[in-house]
């Protein structure tokens, strides 16, 4: 409990004293440390939970005085935070944002001060999968946080001409780490669209940093679309507290009767859909790119979208075989199959690693939908693996910028000859996404095996074609950092300490995710699965397992040994065969007038097939329909004599 | 037992009938084009003199991406004939063919690097087909006993009937996308064996020597494990299944090699298209249809 | 038994000549002569070939190309240079941008004359080619060159 409540309190007290500080020494040396004493009290909670504890869920409901200070407390930053969208909103002419966040703000005012709201038997509350959140986002969010020290100083440098806020920027980025802290230790219903607003509106902050209209136009979609999400969250809880008299997440979870609690589910799940980016709402974390990258790494890997997930894996015993699970798996496999297809046809680092997300965030949440444990245990490793190897890709695309003033996929052509360990690093990060068994490949099969099982003819068609067009954007981006090109040139830029100390920290974490897991599926995941679904819970024969490991050692460590004889091989070198025309030095070639011509080898991008003029239209028309359908379908039978 | 003997007999026997295939395969098709053709025993000849020859690199790591193809590639028909998870060899076969282009496109050869993108296309058009027909395996045994399953062992032992009762469509599916990965025209796109192509050799214009006998080799392996892979729609728990699976897979084969000798090349946006159709027309629908029933 | 001699791989160029000579080579694929059948395949890749076989004269613009192909290819390996213009440049030996035969810039080790050379001599020339493959593969070994 204490864990908990320090989690969710330091980062905000950090966040206050970033605020004041000015020198760039003494806000290094604040981030390190708190970053530090933040991981370290998520592992003092896992420590105190699952081994000094028995795992057992928890609960805390606290004082009662206490809890009402906290209560109002929490509806004045509300308020406040209202007053402050709609400020801005009639600042940039954006009004729509504003009226959502009055709408939102004042339905839950309402729901409180009118007394209405159900006093639940619990605030806070801490299982394992609590335990598992918090891990990642103590270690991915104070990394990033330390990745940033070293990036922002670099950023400033190289854009003069944004003025340089870091003094807003750093006290962000902790109170981002703390809301998340907040949100998934809470189970008042409340409490979590608290904090649920707070990351809203930080992450609107965060990403008009620059103050640019690009980022600002791009900030306010952020805004309103997780502002609608959260309005659904509001519907949700005030459906919840009059009709089922629940109050709790826990409570509706495990309420008895499943057709009353459908429509508060499907409401929550749609919030969930807005935050995750899933289609329709998946533009918003697009936008976010313009950010700087510890922002868009932290949006993408560790919090925000995985606020969404998280959301939907807790409701995912709920949802399993429920219209709403059939929403939520519908829109996930949509998302998977059309935000993969999207990624090929781009070569911007940043914008591959945003559709990446959206398209593996659609694989958890179809997984979370589908709600059988064997979905929900691949939903959990996914977001696992995501967490580290997509803020570690951001992060490595980030320091590529930096260093080269790039991000283009293009032009880390040959990056392992001249940036050997920028490259090893996204080559670990690439391979951990979706070589490595435990990462994509897992999810996908029970994903498939679960969405036979569940006859769903349309999911099944999403994972075997969105898995060949996952296949294909990795493949490319990894062929094109591995080219060894003769006489290349090093990249001379000096990439920050703090940023190598992210990012190595990021390979390492993965590795040792990779080598544990299946120490870590049977002792930490499966008791998880066990608590969600209140029985015993086990997935995969040991037999699968032990074939995965093998094969997970085959990819890491074959080529990593054979490796090392390779290098001393002696073998004659040849230049390439370019038609017996080529320069000598395997870049240039002989034209037909003598003249010295310079190759060019690009990736392919079959924008006339999978660009997004072609089918992001669609797609959003799709998904806003399947969403209005399955939204309408649940409501009516609200009002088809159910009461 | 039956595993061990299973993936040891793979290991040993496979490049002996995959290179047997290959010549009856030149032979056939020299035939076909009304000519004597080289002796049954021309692969082994040739890949006997590529290991006698000397080895040109552009870089070395070509040599490791190329152990790890040929390991791979057998790793995948070992795990076939040891009766694993279906779904799970057609994963390991990708990752394979993910090596080969990688290697392929470390050259930064142009020829190579434009096999390698092919070969990436080809990947995608393939690829939703091939989960299909593990898909297709899960839901026939679901359809016949009740009870999917993805494992090889369960597929043949709960079979009553050949497999392919069920998953016409699915077989016909997998036949169009085995035309690809035979490297058979009209979808040789990547690299052909037939001589002289415009892209030279595709993904092995940069290989010599021994590491060209490597990939004839896993060429070898892969070709069995393909070919096996359609002896599962046929093989059942009934003895007779057995002579029957050879009898059509000796059919597929000389139906691949009389499409490619009765076929031009077409270009890659014309083989993902209708490979995909082919996949949702046929595959999908098969499954559909099992599924409702 | 043979190491090399039962699948010799062609690389074949055109330098310049009239394309006489390369129909007859390229008959030499066709049902008629089905050159094949000695496991003779025309590769178009240096990187693959064993014989190395030059119709037409060498000029000044393709001199560097026939050396980067010749470069490219592993050891042990023939040049066969077929047509009396690949031998001393035949008809055009004196044509201000002819330098001659192939032998001008590579060591030629068999000699296909003829104009153009017929199919029944181009194989013939191929045969002796193998042999002399084996040959130099033999030679290898003795020098420990082989470096497998």
């Amino acid at each position: 409990m204490e864990f908990i409540e320090f989690l969710i309190l330091f980062p905000f007290l950090i966040a206050g004293v970033l605020a004041v500080t000015q020198n760039n020494t003494a806000r290094k040396t604040i981030v390190y440390l708190s970053g530090g004493i933040i991981i370290a009290a998520a592992i003092a909670l896992a420590v105190s939970q699952l081994v000094l504890g028995s795992g057992n869920a928890k609960t805390w409901r606290g004082e009662e005085s206490l809890i009402h200070i906290v209560d109002y407390a929490m509806l004045a930053v509300e308020a406040f935070l209202m007053v402050l969208v709609v400020i801005l909103s009639i600042k940039h002419r954006k009004y729509y944002a504003g009226l959502l966040s009055v709408i939102g703000t004042v339905l839950v005012g309402w729901f409180e001060l009118s007394g209405r709201a159900v006093k639940g038997t619990a605030n806070l509350y801490c299982d394992r999968l609590t335990v598992v959140m918090c891990l990642v986002i103590a270690v991915i969010g104070s990394l990033i946080c330390m990745y940033a020290v070293g990036y922002m100083h670099d950023y400033h440098h190289h854009h003069t001409e944004y003025k340089d806020r870091r003094t807003f920027f750093f006290p962000m980025l902790f109170v981002f780490l703390g809301a998340m802290f907040g949100l998934v230790t809470s189970s008042n219903l409340i409490w979590i669209y608290f904090f649920w607003e707070i990351t809203s509106i930080s992450s609107f902050l965060l990403i008009g940093y620059t103050r640019t209209k690009e980022a600002v136009n791009n900030s306010f979609r952020a805004l309103w679309m997780n502002l609608l999400g959260g309005l659904g969250f509001a519907a949700a809880i005030v459906l919840a507290g009059m009709r089922l008299n629940v109050g709790t997440l826990q409570e509706l979870v495990s309420y008895s009767d499943k057709a009353l609690i459908l429509v508060p589910v499907i409401l929550l799940a749609f919030a969930a859909i807005t935050k995750s980016a899933q289609m329709p709402f998946s533009r918003w974390l697009l936008g976010a790119m313009v950010a700087p990258t510890p922002t868009s790494a932290l949006l993408h890997s560790a919090t925000m979208v995985k606020a969404g997930v998280y959301l939907l894996l807790r409701l995912a015993p709920v949802m399993g075989g429920e219209l709403s699970g059939t929403m939520v798996s519908v829109i996930g496999g949509f998302t998977f199959l059309i935000a993969s297809m999207l990624a090929i046809t781009v070569s911007d680092g940043k914008k591959v690693l945003a559709y990446s997300t959206i398209s593996n965030l659609g694989l958890i949440t179809a997984c979370a939908g589908v709600g059988s444990p064997d979905t929900v245990w691949a939903g959990v490793l996914l977001l696992m693996f995501h967490a580290v190897s997509k803020s570690m890709l951001f992060q490595a695309v980030g320091s590529f910028e930096n260093a080269t003033g790039s991000r283009n996929i293009e032009d880390m052509h040959g990056l392992m000859r001249s940036y050997p360990r920028l490259a090893i690093i996204m080559v670990i990060g690439i391979a951990g996404m979706f070589l490595a068994p435990f990462g994509m490949l897992i999810s996908k099969w029970a994903a498939l095996k679960a969405f036979v099982d569940a006859k769903n003819i349309f999911l099944v068609v999403s994972i075997v074609f969105g898995s060949a067009t996952t296949m294909l954007y990795w493949t490319k981006w990894l062929a094109k950092i591995l080219i060894c090109k003769a006489d290349t040139h090093k990249v001379t830029h000096k990439t920050p300490g703090s940023e190598w100390t992210s990012l190595f920290t990021h390979a390492a974490l993965m590795i040792v995710l990779c080598v544990s897991l299946p120490i870590s599926s049977k002792r930490l995941i499966e008791p998880l699965l066990s608590q969600l679904y209140s029985k015993t819970v086990s997935v995969l024969s040991v037999e699968d397992l032990i074939i995965m490991v093998i094969m997970m050692f085959m990819i890491f460590v074959v080529p990593a040994v054979a490796g090392l004889f390779v290098h001393k091989i002696k073998v004659k070198p040849v230049i390439t065969y370019m038609s017996g025309i080529n320069n000598g030095d395997d870049r240039r070639f002989i034209g037909s007038f003598g003249e010295r011509k310079l190759q060019y080898l690009s990736n392919w991008y079959m924008v006339d097939y999978f660009g997004e003029k072609r089918i992001w239209k669609p797609a959003v028309y799709v998904a806003t329909a399947l969403i209005v359908i399955f939204i309408s379908l649940a409501i009516s039978t609200l009002t088809g004599g159910v009461i | 037992m039956s595993t061990i003997i299973g993936i040891i007999a793979f290991i040993v026997f496979a490049p002996f009938a995959g290179g047997l295939l290959s010549g009856i395969d030149r032979k056939l098709t020299a035939r076909m084009q009304g000519r004597i053709g080289p002796p049954i025993l021309q692969p082994f000849y040739d890949v006997k003199k590529l290991l006698n020859k000397e080895i040109l690199l552009i870089n070395n790591m070509q040599i490791l991406f190329m152990w790890c193809f040929l390991v791979f590639i057998v790793f995948t028909g070992a795990l076939f004939c040891g009766g694993s998870n279906i779904l799970l060899v057609f994963f390991v076969l990708t990752t394979a063919a993910m090596f080969l282009v990688l290697e392929a496109s470390l050259t930064n050869s142009a020829y190579a690097t434009m096999g390698a993108n092919r070969e990436m296309i080809q990947m995608l058009s393939y690829e939703p087909m091939v989960l299909l027909t593990a898909v297709g395996f899960y839901v026939a045994t679901a359809f016949s006993t009740g009870t999917g399953t993805f494992n090889l062992h369960e597929i043949v032992d709960n079979s009553p009937i050949p497999n392919i009762v069920y998953l016409p469509g699915v077989f016909i599916g997998f036949l169009y996308i085995l035309t690809i990965k035979l490297r058979k025209s009209p979808f040789d796109i990547s690299m052909s064996h037939h001589a002289h192509q415009e892209m030279v050799k595709g993904v092995t214009t940069e290989l010599s020597g021994g590491l060209m006998a490597l990939m004839e080799i896993s060429h070898w392996y892969e070709n069995v494990f393909l070919l096996l892979v359609v002896s599962l729609f046929i093989i059942c728990d009934a003895w007779w299944s057995i002579p029957l699976a050879v009898v059509v897979v000796a059919a597929a084969f000389f139906l691949e090699i009389l499409i490619d000798n009765t076929s031009a090349r077409v270009k890659w946006d014309v083989m993902l298209k209708s490979a995909w159709a082919v996949t949702l027309v046929f595959g999908c629908i098969n499954v559909f249809i099992l599924q409702l029933i | 038994m043979a190491k090399v001699a039962k699948s010799p791989w062609l690389l074949h160029y055109d330098g310049s000549s009239c394309n006489g000579c390369d129909i007859e080579v390229l008959a030499c694929l066709t049902p008629v002569y089905d050159v094949e059948r000695f496991g003779v395949i025309n590769t178009g890749n240096p990187k693959h070939a064993d014989i190395l076989l030059i119709t037409g004269g060498i000029n000044s613009q393709n001199k560097p190309v026939v050396e980067q192909l010749y470069s490219q290819m592993p050891s042990p390996k023939v040049v066969v240079a077929v047509g009396i213009c690949a031998c001393n440049g035949g008809v055009f030996k004196e044509c201000y941008n002819i330098l001659g035969g192939v032998d001008k810039v590579l060591p030629v080790d068999i000699y296909v004359p003829g104009c153009a050379a017929r199919p029944n001599a181009i194989i013939d020339g191929v045969v002796k080619a193998v042999a002399l493959l084996e040959e130099k593969r033999a030679k290898m070994d003795s020098e420990g060159g082989n470096n497998k």
